[in-house]
């Protein structure tokens, strides 16, 4: 083990860009190392720091399914310095990855089991990970609907996508953009995430719903579950604190006894509720 | 096995240091600078300050110093080379000089660095240091060691503890192996043990609180928002109480250089406003009574939980650093005796 | 200090005022900051030799500010950084009331900015007389000697804020520090990120300090910082005949253009 070993990053190439929603891109990424690469394992739902060398490290979920081997992909935003960074990378150009680290989406007691997916803006990627994840197992589940709303039509990532998903027999898919949002040829719903949930009353009976989205929708959202029928036990979200080692050392993900990098980042509702909510 | 215990004297602890230094290993003892008294390298006991009841900063920076590099990055060509530190190139530490309080504070930062993924830089350093700790004959009105299980004359964490007997005699605990490897090879330096009583020449210190209570009383105050509002009103978030705390480990990453440059760790504190606040904008922890809040909370509610380990060792170096006298021990108090 | 705590008491019942900032005793025989409300608990009120910290600093602390209108105890320091904070547009008059006590304890309330301004210009706002000499020898020092002092000085420094903390002059909701699109100045605290915070934060006060100390008090491994500070007091005062504190309108010297400038690089 060498003496950074916790901090030292793999070196992974930048592969592809795709460009998502204003201001938010997708990287694909590879191993610079190849038998790294082919040792690397992660499980849905994980996270890792992302670095720009010199500019400093960005804590994002890894959003391609472990399902799909020899690359890992992540979505962010442009809005500091690192994310700066990173989008102005070209494809050939290296950065560092630390990873993956956190807990999991336990997504093999979800056979046999409905799955609800809820998603709002930019909080579509760590969910990314799961739907593709549990795509590729497509038997092993019963009905999936995805939920996924955002500000407007241009601001909706992974459109490419979404059309994919929607266009299965085997997924429903329910898209909508805020009031205001929609432009003369959108197809989907209109009107707020939580609302749209609640019109479309999904079955809350065997199913499992994972929720992602600003604080705002997630607060709008869970009152809708609950009067669907959810437990809070059934309900899982992420939580995106600010996080700087990742491994549960540097303090700033703390919250009550738990660590957003290493308790985390899925939890359920029933366990938000215990912690203190300074999240 | 029972604690060894020997004697010795100033005349042999000098020579004990020039031992160590021609061993090649750095001594940090107490030493004045200008009107404060801090941990600094010395190399010969002379240096060294005794009467003091405590050192502005903890000697933490032994094993977490206030720097660190984690490692070094180049870019060349589009090809990015990591160069590592080597573990085996810290330097071998003697700590002389320490509180038993300190001392004790040791076992809280190794909860923190070796739980799960374990730190190898904080460990290499922990291995290379050697614990010399002398017991308090005084203490002030800031200590607060007994209320959470530690003493004046605690050997917890220590390698070595001297108690001070009078006419530059020493009683000395062997405490540990490390301890016992510090005795062996150095020579007559101690000697057979003094007929003499330990806890005659130790400060008296009494508890202040009942430490099983403090937990439980944190828990049901945790949304008494007036509370932590009225107890933080003249606190001003700087990070003084963080950095000279010796058991606060909490660390940023900066990158420095460009393309080619270092990560570097270094030293943050919760009580920052930037701490938690996301790149969003939104800061779980907005107000100052919510981060001094965090800062009681880590310390006595969530590390004992977590890691089974108290974050504090009631040396009162907060207390006393404090621009605003924002004392730790009077609020322990007001928490011990607060009816929710 | 009976008279204190009597106008206290009055100001708290009459509702003139819903706080009153003041000190109380401390750990150690200290004196601290302390927040009355409750006119009974206006007995918690002092004045003595102990009472040095610069209370104005609260005055820009938002969850001090959410309490209501203060009346605050004011040293001559205070007064002055009223007069600043005034002048930099962070207070509105009428809305404050100090509490200037004299030497024989008696209270003096200046309810409004140009009742400060009449009550310190009888103040002396000059370096006293030990300051000075400190600082001319502190100047004795050759250059290299000056820098080889600051390296060692700033080699302890912490980067803990204490310091920025305690100034009620460093009010910036966003310090240059916390801005790291660039990051000017480094966060780690070795030597150069030391080096350079303390001299920025020094510059960012010229023209602009009162000489309160608080910063030097608040210093946990006591750094000197006064000396930096008295240093541009006396070179803002030497070159553009400044002293700040003094009226609620003023320019700031250190940021405003005239014409007439002499230095001819700025035409």
């Amino acid at each position: 083990m060498s003496a950074a070993d916790v901090f030292k990053p793999f070196l992974l190439k930048v592969d592809q860009v795709t460009d998502e929603a204003p201001d938010v891109k997708t990287l694909r990424l590879v191993f610079a190392d190849e038998r790294e690469g082919e040792d690397f394992t992660f499980r849905t739902g994980q996270f890792g720091e992302y670095s720009v060398f010199g500019e400093g490290e960005c804590t994002f979920c890894i959003a391609s399914p472990p399902t799909r081997r020899g690359y890992i992909e992540c979505t962010f935003r442009k809005a500091g310095r690192v994310t700066s960074a990173l989008a102005g990378l070209e494809p050939g150009e290296t950065i560092g990855f630390r990873g993956p680290y956190g807990n999991v989406f336990p997504i093999q007691e979800w056979e046999k089991k409905n799955l609800l997916f809820i998603a709002g803006g930019i909080a579509l990627p760590p969910m990314r990970s799961v739907i593709w994840n549990v795509l590729d197992l497509r038997d092993r589940y019963r009905d999936i609907t995805i939920i996924y709303g955002a500000r407007t039509v241009a601001d909706l990532v992974y459109k490419r996508e979404l059309a994919e998903w929607a266009g299965r027999p085997d997924v429903k898919v329910i898209t909508t953009v805020d009031p205001g949002g929609e432009t003369a040829d959108w197809q989907g719903k209109i009107g707020f995430v939580p609302t749209v949930l609640d019109k479309a009353a999904p079955a809350s009976r065997d199913t499992v719903a994972v929720v992602c989205g600003p604080p705002i929708m997630i607060k709008f959202t869970f009152p809708v579950l609950a009067r669907l029928g959810f437990a809070p036990e059934n309900v899982f979200t992420t939580l995106e604190n600010r996080m700087k080692c990742g491994v549960g050392k540097c303090g700033r993900c703390n919250v009550g006894k738990y660590f957003v990098c290493k308790d985390g980042p899925v939890f359920t509702f029933a366990q938000l509720k215990g912690m203190p909510q300074e999240y | 096995m029972e604690m060894e215990i020997r004697s010795t004297d100033r005349e042999a602890l000098a020579k004990l240091f020039a031992q160590w230094r021609a061993e090649g290993k750095r001594i940090l003892a107490p030493k004045k600078s200008g009107d404060k008294i801090d941990f600094a390298p010395v190399t010969s006991l002379d240096e060294v300050s005794l009467d003091q009841v405590q050192t502005v900063q903890s000697p933490k920076t032994a094993v977490f110093p206030r720097v660190e590099e984690l490692f070094s990055f180049s870019s060349m060509d589009g090809r990015v080379e990591i160069r590592e530190r080597d573990p085996a190139a810290v330097p071998r530490t003697v700590i002389f000089g320490l509180r038993p309080c300190d001392a004790a504070a040791f076992s809280s930062l190794a909860a923190i660095f070796t739980w799960d993924y374990p730190d190898s830089l904080f460990s290499a350093r922990l291995a290379a240091t050697a614990v010399v700790g002398v017991s308090c004959s005084r203490a002030d009105e800031f200590c607060f060691c007994t209320s959470l299980g530690g003493g004046p004359g605690a050997t917890t964490g220590s390698d070595i503890l001297l108690t001070a007997a009078g006419g530059g005699a020493y009683l000395a605990e062997i405490v540990s192996e490390k301890g016992r490897q510090l005795v062996a090879g150095a020579g007559g330096l101690f000697q057979p043990a003094m007929a003499k009583n330990k806890e005659s020449f130790l400060a008296k210190v009494d508890v202040a609180f009942d430490r099983d209570k403090i937990g439980p009383a944190l828990a049901a105050l945790f949304e008494d928002t007036a509370f932590w509002a009225e107890q933080s009103l003249r606190c001003l978030g700087c990070g003084a109480c963080a950095y000279v705390c010796p058991t606060c480990a909490c660390f940023d990453i900066q990158d420095e250089g460009g393309v080619s440059g270092k990560r570097l760790r270094c030293w943050d504190s919760c009580g920052f406003g930037l701490f938690t606040l996301h790149t969003s904008g939104h800061n779980p922890r907005p107000l100052q009574s919510q981060r001094w809040r965090q800062r009681l909370m880590h310390k006595f509610a969530y590390m004992p939980e977590r890691q089974q380990v108290l974050g504090c060792v009631g040396c009162g170096r907060c207390s006393r650093a404090c621009p605003v006298d924002m004392n730790i021990l009077e609020h322990l108090r007001a928490v011990a005796e607060a009816k929710p | 200090m009976e008279t204190l705590r009597n106008k206290a008491r009055e100001l708290l019942a009459s509702k003139t005022v819903r706080v009153v900032i003041g000190y109380g005793r401390g750990s150690a025989g200290g004196a601290r900051a302390v927040f009355i409300r409750d006119p009974r608990h206006a007995d918690g009120l002092i004045f003595d030799g102990t009472c040095l910290q610069n209370l104005a600093v609260y005055l820009m602390k938002p969850e001090v500010r959410q309490l209501g209108k203060a009346a605050l105890v004011a040293t001559p320091h205070a007064l002055r950084t009223i007069l600043q904070l005034a002048a930099e547009n962070q207070l509105p008059d009428h809305e404050l009331l100090a509490l200037a006590v004299t030497a024989a304890g008696d209270v003096v309330p200046l309810a409004t900015f140009s009742a400060i301004e009449a009550h310190v210009a009888a103040l002396n706002a000059d370096l006293s007389a030990d300051e000075k000499a400190e600082l001319r020898r502190y100047e004795a020092m050759g250059l290299e000697q000056r820098r080889t002092f600051w390296e060692e000085q700033f080699s302890r420094c912490l980067k803990c804020y204490a310091c920025r903390a305690a100034c009620p002059l460093c009010y910036c909701s966003r310090c240059t520090v916390e801005c790291n699109q660039p990051q000017w100045i480094p966060v780690p605290a070795h030597d150069l990120g030391n080096l350079e915070w303390n001299v920025m934060r020094a510059m960012h006060l010229a023209g602009r300090c009162v000489n309160c100390g608080d910063c030097s008090r608040a210093c946990p491994v006591g750094i000197p910082l006064y000396l930096l500070n008295q240093e541009l007091i006396a070179n803002v005062f030497a070159d553009f005949g400044f002293r700040s504190g003094l009226a609620a309108k003023s320019e700031n010297a250190m940021s405003t253009f005239k014409p007439n400038d002499p230095e001819d690089f700025i035409r």
